[in-house]
Order: structure tokens, then sequence, then C-alpha cells
């Protein structure tokens, strides 16, 4: 179980519908490779998010598998079409089952 | 790391632009949040005989690492801000205190301005204090708690915060009165040259800044922005680990961390950024 994981979340407050607007997001983590070995040459077992989505009023906007190479505390940026006022659902996938979430939610005008 | 995915609703894959390394310095501004404005270019403070005008090692990374201060979104050594903010209202230690207990919540501000003036003379102890020495300080006779170790991430992370709210205020430490003499021992360890290498602190960071070292470009040296968010180990790094680094590249044996010595010279480097914005914590390769 990774210790001090936190999801952050930007997103604009409002926006014109119709806009393309930037997220970021972030995910303090450690993404443990499976690669390295301890100080007694034993593996340091596999330790990643595996998975994250982000759905915009139950539509999947973003849906990104990541693997062990990616560093630690993942950060994504995207872009994303605003139609209409709602709720941005973001969710990270633990390798230990841990599932954590955050939401945002946007107006319009 | 930045990474940009075309999305279901998005209607275009947006690629930033790969930024070329130009000439060193960079003719840039730096503003944080669109809100701080902060000094990473003026005049060398008057002790300094060498140099005239000193510059942030902001100024010498390239685009994409000096936009990533720019936001404190982006800015990944902010997690260690955070991390220092639960421990600040913490109570550890057998007195039952957090440092909250003496020096209020943190937003209410009673430690701006207190790491632009350090290390500084600590007049009980008689000597010059590193704000880790403070706090370890703090934290062994006012909370009987156990002194973190000098580089161990609690420190680093408290120190980082320390830094945040100040950032965007002068470095502006003494060097003179009591603490002159540690100044000097300071300066002299600076232009000594150590190591199978034979570098003094100054045969890269004063004669050579702006210069290629292999592949990478020589600052001065500043210590204004630490502790420092290094892309290359994905952590937040203290001064003395960075001196450390240094020192052991001119291969020599380095001093220790935390040790008189290396409190001498980064409260000289610290004065030779004397005038810059604090910084801590920035984003460096």
């Amino acid at each position: 179980m990774a210790d001090g994981v936190k999801p952050r979340v930007k997103v604009p407050k409002s926006a014109a519908a119709g806009d393309v607007i930037t997220i970021k997001t972030l995910i303090s983590h450690p993404m443990e490779s499976g690669q390295r070995k301890d100080g007694d040459g034993n593996p340091i077992p596999r330790s990643i998010i595996n998975r994250f989505t982000c759905d915009f009023n139950g539509k999947n906007v973003i849906d990104v598998t990541l693997e062990p190479a990616i560093s630690t505390n993942p950060y994504f940026e995207f872009e994303a079409t605003v139609p209409e006022a709602g709720e941005f659902k973001f969710t990270w996938y633990d390798d230990d089952g841990s599932v954590y979430e955050d939401a945002k939610s946007i107006s319009i005008g | 790391m930045k990474f940009k995915a075309m999305t279901a609703l998005a209607g275009a894959l947006a690629i930033s632009a790969v930024g070329a390394a130009n000439a060193d310095p960079v003719d840039d501004t730096l503003v944080i949040n669109d809100e701080i404005e902060m000094t990473v270019k003026t005049a060398a403070p008057e002790h300094m005989e060498y140099v005239d005008e000193v510059m942030s090692g902001w100024m010498f990374r390239n685009d994409d690492t000096r936009d990533m201060e720019r936001d404190d979104f982006d800015n990944p050594g902010m997690l260690g801000v955070e991390a220092a903010i639960e421990a600040w209202d913490t109570v550890e230690g057998t007195a039952g205190k957090a440092c909250s207990d003496c020096h209020g919540a943190i937003d209410e501000d009673q430690m701006v301005g207190v790491k632009p003036v350090y290390p500084k003379w600590n007049e009980a102890a008689g000597e010059v204090w590193t704000i880790e020495m403070a706090m370890n300080s703090c934290r062994t006779e006012q909370m009987g708690a156990e002194a973190w170790g000098y580089n161990s991430d609690d420190m680093i992370n408290m120190s980082a915060l320390m830094s945040y709210v100040s950032r965007g205020l002068p470095v502006n430490v003494a060097i003179d009165g009591p603490a002159a003499e540690t100044w000097e021992q300071g300066k002299e360890i600076y232009y000594t040259r150590y190591g199978q290498l034979e570098l003094a602190c100054a045969n890269c960071h004063e004669d050579n800044y702006g210069n290629m070292i292999r592949a990478d470009h020589l600052s001065q040296g500043q210590i204004n922005g630490f502790p420092t968010y290094r892309l290359k180990n994905a952590k937040l790094n203290g001064i003395h680990n960075r001196f450390k680094g240094c020192i052991r590249d001119t291969r020599a044996e380095p001093f220790g961390i935390g040790s008189p010595e290396f409190v001498a010279l980064e409260l000289y480097v610290t004065s030779r950024g004397n005038g810059l914005s604090v910084e801590g914590p920035s984003v460096r390769n």
C-alpha cells in the first residue's frame, strides 16, 4: 500500500459553452517500478497507478493506461471541450486495489 | 512530466513546443501564479568583487523547466510544502506542542520574513545557525521531540515551507558583526580549489557561468531557490546535499552535511544572492 497518495486537480471554475479548457491533474505516488532491489538485494514489488480516467457528466473524456516507466507523482495535462455545465470526475486506480477519486464542477457563463 | 493526450471531447491534440536552449542566461521574467513578482536578476551585493550582476539559477534553465515554476500546480516541490503544512500542526514530543502552538497557524504569516535572513548569528549558541539548525533546536528544546536528520525529508519539507511563505522577499543575510568570521571562512572555502580536479566553487560559478559544463549550463550557483525540486531525482534537495554533490564532482572528499564548514559556505553563498528573491521551492534539472 502506497503512503501519502493524494490527488490534485485544476479545472477552471467556469467556461463559455463549447470552450476548450485545459485540465491539469497530479497524484502524489511513488510509482515503484518493480525493477529495483532493496539494500539486501531483494526485488521491491511493483506498486504503481495503473489507470487514470476522466469523465464529464458520465461521458468518458480520457482513459489512460499507465506503465511502470512513468515517474513518481504522475502529472497529466489535457484539453476538453465543455458543451454544458456539469462535473468532471477523476479516478486513479492503484495496483493494490485502491481507487482515488476527485471531482470538479464547472459552470457556463 | 507533461503528458498531453487526445480526448473524446477535445478537438485537437496540442503539442507543446520543445524549447531550444539558446544563449544563457535567458532574457525572461518570473511571475509565480500570475501574482508574485520575483527578482531573478539584480545588481550584485557590494562585497562581490568579480561579478556585477547576480542571477537566479532559474535564468539558466530551459523553457520547460522555467515554466514549471510559474504555477504552483506545476511545481512538484509544492508536494513537500503541503506535507510540511500538515507537520506544522502536528503535536510531537514530550511538551505536547506543535510548531503552530508557538508560531501560530501558518496562514497567520508569523514566519514570513524568517527565511530571507538565515543563516544568521545565534547569540545564545554563539555560532551561526542555518534555519535547519534553528528548527532542530525548536524540536529538542521547546517540543521535547527528536531532532530531524539534517537532510531528512521532514527537514527539507519544513525548510521548503519556510521558503514558500517568504517567497518573493529579497534574500538579506547579515555578513558583518558576529557573523563576519564565519562569513570569511565561507568565502575562503568558496575560493579554495579542492579535489583531484582542483576546482574551487568560483572556477565554475564565477569564472564560467553561462558556459557549458559537458551537457549542462553552468549557473552562478545561487542558492536563493533552495530547497530545490530536481527533475533528476524527483525530490526536494537541501542545500548542503547540493554542496556535497558539487564537491564530490571535483573528486574531493566532501564536508559533512550540517558541518560547520558547510554552514559557513551556506552563509557566504547565500550572501552572494542578497537582493534576489527567496524562490524555494524552485524547480531545476
